[in-house]
């Protein structure tokens, strides 16, 4: 068996039994050849693999910040109430209830997979009504939730890029008339950034996959849209999938690739039929397969890849590695990607919002996307806008629009906006006296993710939700991210616990920039950030909060703390005197 | 191959175009400290001590090869602080008690935390409950003081090339899983190159772990020539007294560390001479009678009663040193703080094999001090002005500490008398 095969065994063990048994791992090994350990280590990296049996119905309740601010007590409350089962113990051989990072539900929280369908909007009375549906043995499918996003805001009659009508095959018909290198110039020329939150030059990339000489080059989508509280990957693979997999078209043309794949996250599996059934619509009209649309050579086409449940294989190479068959780990990178990258051969490795937009600039020109946002950062861009607001959905808006207009009347309503944290956990919070900046590359940047927080939400909360989420989602090779996230959360449960001090508050910048400095990839570069902004603007709340340092007894002990737990046993184990 | 100019802390190098940074360096004279970096094994980036600066871009030395031009920075200050913090987060993270460990001396990690002057970590213990795996044939697998390095995995191969070591798990749970069935194909001299290799004490091969007896361990008495500094000690000068009072206490410890300050033999009377003791076991006074210059504390705190003393010495003294790794970070006693208190009680008075059933019982009156629900380290509860490392540390090392802060004169400790175990 080939390896990169590896995670679909995985997935048909899973999805069949609902668990992979010490013996399936032990067949699977003997068929790749390798020790036992090795696929255990790529079954335990994965959240949606489980190494012990799994009720009927698994069900993975989202306990990211939006969900929690939403509701997400009540609704765990009454899942565990209503199926008996506890969540992260595995249950009974009915119902296992699994927390689970962000599943790009945010407009739509608390939100949960019962099997991998979406449930959205849930409500206690709501996750009765589920339960009890599927106890008297509904199919799951059938009572699923709609999921797609409110599209809420596009530039207004032709400016839209993105959100505009669509007709299939019209931008790899356009793209054929001109030659690769052509292709590749008009790419370049647009200025187009990768929008999956590192913003690279799309048309840079694109040219050095096409100049690396070699017999097979691929071109991988990246739709595994981990990043806390954005959507809008979703929602493009819901409303136009048609634009992202021209644009994989367009890359293969470009570069010379012959096989696409689309890296799929497991959260979004349930739409996964609908996008094979469209490549396969591709294919009949002969937009995809050999000789496309009767030019020699120009073959293409593109096969799904699902993944199992892992933040950091949104980036790229660690994507590559899950490909591979591996633990997603970021590997130590000697190569970029567009030389050695799947299987070792050139690769482009793409957003789908990336891929959408290439292929509707090659279908409008890159004039009409020059025409619009800012210098630096032409053209527009997707939005996902969850938190407190009176309408959470997907915004696609010019380059260089300040964030005031995004939290104003005619956009997103939000209501006495606190806190807002752009690009999500990774990215950067911005206060009330920044309403002002703009989302474009001469100021802030947003990949994608938007949360907004007004004044009544507790801003340590907010914090602590994203350290957990770093800690758990780290994939732990690297020193400095895998203890340090640890560490870093330890310090807000001291700051949630009132023992903290501001010496606390310097040694949280102090040990964040550590982390940053030594960090192997983007995760742990990235992960201190939230932390570090937030005590920097919000002096005030952090001034309120944590009493400055004390000169001489500079630590706080909390006594009656250390000894409840002594306290809550000790009478239970003591003989009874009256007798 | 070509030979390439390029600059380490300002000093210009030369070296083959595409060495490794590790090497070239070392061909160079400079030592870039890593706890992954393996000879022949390609790098693996793991571990992130030898992290440096090329052109101001902070990346893993051993993941960079050598290039005309470059300007490497390695022993700034900040790259010392950030390796010396990377190694505190693995004393942190797992659970290292050096003085319980079979590879002390021979450990990679440990010799590095003397070479960086780590006296205590600026991080707070985790005590995650880790497993010790001694279900393999050959070797155990101590989790506790695993480093997730990834050379075990890397280099331990069976004969038909079958990996015997992977990482399992991910997040703060990752750890490095052993493969029951390759480990038993394994040849006695592989289990001991896997120990050999290992930078901490996590592999060892049973039977074999004290081939070398303590003392004659290959860090034991390296650099017993070298003094080191005792550098960032508060001073304290108090003119007005005639003779300096020192205080000491024995918290949740052993009295090991009373016992080695004994050790200065004969010196002990040369020390009465310049100081006096306020309260201490060894005058046996219970409270104190003046304020004090120094005081001096073993053990961590494990109950209420050890809270109220070690405030009270905070209140009393103006400079207040931990002596050993119980003191500095729990030590011994904190290897209950990975399992419930509930359990451990219960193991040591209700369920131990000597306690008769029904007739023994958790010791509870308002007369003893209650337990804690952990073992805390002394700077967690109280302000502490030093740390001094050892279990216990050299009587040299105490009375050096302590001379250097009352008098202005400086003194110096040797190297081995720096010391974890």
């Amino acid at each position: 068996m080939d390896r990169t095969h590896l995670l679909n065994e995985l997935w048909e063990y899973q999805l069949k039994f609902g668990y992979i048994s010490e013996k399936a791992i032990s067949r699977i090994s003997k068929k790749l050849k390798v020790s036992i350990v090795e696929v255990e280590s790529v079954t335990t990296f994965y959240h949606f693999f489980h190494q012990k049996p799994t009720g009927k119905f698994i069900v993975y309740l989202n306990n990211s910040i939006i969900s929690d601010i939403k509701g997400h007590e009540a609704v765990k409350a009454a899942f565990e109430k209503e199926t008996g089962s506890t969540f992260n113990e595995y249950g009974d051989n009915e119902f296992s209830l699994f927390d689970t990072s962000c599943i790009g539900m945010s407009d739509q929280e608390p939100a949960a997979l019962i099997n991998f369908q979406p449930f959205t909007d849930l409500t206690p009375k709501k996750v009765k009504g589920i339960i009890d549906s599927l106890k008297n043995d509904e199919n799951v499918k059938d009572i699923a939730s709609k999921t797609k996003s409110k599209i809420q805001y596009h530039p207004e009659g032709d400016k839209a890029i993105i959100f505009r009508s669509y007709e299939m095959g019209k931008s790899i018909r356009e793209g054929i008339k001109y030659s690769p290198d052509e292709i590749v110039d008009k790419i370049s020329k647009a200025k187009l950034l990768g929008l999956g939150g590192a913003f690279f030059p799309v048309g840079y990339k694109w040219n050095s996959c096409k100049n690396n000489e070699a017999d097979t080059k691929y071109i991988i989508c990246n739709a595994d849209e981990g990043e806390p509280g954005t959507f809008k990957d979703r929602a493009l693979l819901q409303y136009l999938p048609g634009l992202v997999i021209e644009g994989m078209v367009l890359a293969g043309y470009a570069t010379g690739a012959k096989e696409g794949i689309i890296y799929l996250r497991a959260e979004y599996q349930y739409f996964k039929k609908r996008l094979e059934g469209l490549l396969e619509e591709f294919r009949k009209t002969k937009l995809l397969g050999k000789d496309i649309l009767g030019v020699k050579d120009f073959d293409f086409d593109i096969r799904i890849q699902l993944g199992a449940g892992s933040y950091v294989c949104g980036a790229a190479s660690a994507l590559i590695e899950s490909l591979e068959g591996r633990r997603g780990e970021p590997p130590v990178r000697t190569w970029s990607a567009t030389k050695h990258g799947f299987r070792h051969k050139p690769t482009v490795v793409n957003n789908v919002e990336t891929l959408a937009y290439a292929s509707r600039i090659i279908e409008l020109g890159e004039d009409h996307f020059l025409s619009l946002g800012t210098e630096e950062s032409p053209g527009t861009k997707l939005i996902s806008i969850s938190g407190d607001v009176a309408k959470p959905g997907i915004y696609e808006i010019e380059y260089g629009t300040p964030i005031i207009d995004m939290l104003g009347i005619e956009m997103s309503q939000a209501t006495s906006p606190y806190f807002i944290q752009v690009s999500g956990p990774s990215g950067e919070c911005i206060n009330n006296t920044e309403f002002n900046r703009r989302i474009c590359k001469e100021d802030i940047m947003c990949g994608g993710s938007f949360m907004v927080f007004n004044r009544t939400r507790d801003l340590l909360n907010i914090l602590r939700n994203f350290m957990e989420f770093f800690k758990e989602e780290s994939c732990g090779v690297c020193t400095p991210c895998r203890a340090g996230n640890y560490i870093l959360n330890e310090k807000v449960k001291k700051m949630q616990r009132g023992l903290a001090s501001q010496e606390d508050i310097k040694e949280i910048k102090q040990w964040g920039n550590i982390i940053k400095l030594s960090s192997r990839c983007g995760l742990g570069k990235s992960s201190p950030n939230s932390l570090i902004y937030a005590v920097e603007k919000f002096k005030d709340y952090f001034n309120l909060k944590i009493p400055p340092t004390n000169e001489f007894l500079n630590v706080e002990f909390d006594m009656q703390d250390a000894v409840q737990e002594f306290d809550s046993f000790i009478k239970d184990t003591q003989p009874e005197l009256d007798k | 191959m070509k030979p390439v100019k390029f600059k380490i802390d300002g000093r210009v190098c030369t070296a083959e175009k595409g060495q490794n940074l590790i090497e070239a360096a070392k061909a160079n004279g400079i030592f870039i400290p890593t706890l992954c970096y393996f000879k022949h094994l390609n790098p693996l980036g793991s571990c992130r001590i030898c992290t440096v600066k090329n052109n101001g871009r902070p990346i893993a030395g051993c993941t960079l090869n050598v290039d005309e031009g470059m300007d490497i920075e390695v022993n700034s200050a900040e790259l010392l602080d950030l390796r010396k913090a990377i190694l505190e987060m693995m004393f942190v993270e797992g659970n290292h008690f050096c003085p319980s460990c079979e590879k002390s001396g021979d450990c990679e990690m440990q010799n590095l935390g003397y070479e960086t002057g780590i006296r205590y970590a600026r991080f707070p213990h985790l005590f995650v409950d880790r497993v010790v795996d001694a279900r393999p044939e050959r070797i155990v697998v101590n989790q506790n003081r695993c480093i997730k390095c990834k050379r075990c995995i890397e280099e331990i191969k069976t004969n038909d090339g079958h990996k015997v070591f992977h990482l399992t798990q991910r997040g703060n749970r990752t750890m490095v899983s052993v493969d029951y069935e390759q480990e038993a194909k394994l040849s006695e001299q592989q289990a001991e190159h896997a120990m050999h290799i290992c930078p901490t004490g996590s592999i060892l091969v049973k039977g074999k772990t004290f081939g070398k007896p303590f003392g004659d361990r290959q860090f034991d008495y390296a650099k017993a020539n070298t003094n080191i500094p005792l550098t960032d000690l508060k001073k304290h000068v108090n003119k007005n007294k005639k003779k300096k009072r020192v205080a000491t206490a024995s918290l949740a410890g052993c009295f090991g560390c009373h016992m080695s300050m004994l050790d200065i033999d004969l010196g002990i009377l040369d020390l009465v001479d310049i100081v006096e003791f306020d309260k201490s076991p060894l005058t046996d006074y219970k409270k104190f009678n003046e304020r004090c210059d120094i005081g001096l504390i073993e053990g961590g705190c494990c109950n209420t009663d050890n809270i109220e003393v070690l405030r009270k010495f905070r209140k009393n003294c103006d400079i207040l040193i931990s002596v050993g790794e119980c003191a500095i970070w729990g030590g011994v006693p904190a290897i209950r703080n990975t399992l419930p208190l509930e359990d451990c009680l219960k193991e040591a008075y209700i369920d131990s094999l000597t306690s008769e059933e029904n007739e023994t019982v958790i010791p509870n009156h308002e007369d003893i001090p209650k337990i804690l629900d952990k073992v805390y380290c002394n700077h967690d509860v109280v302000k502490i002005d030093y740390h001094i490392p050892g279990c216990p540390p050299n009587a040299n090392h105490i009375w050096n500490v302590v001379k250097n802060i009352l008098f202005e004169e400086d003194y110096s400790i040797t190297y081995p008398e720096f010391k974890y175990d």
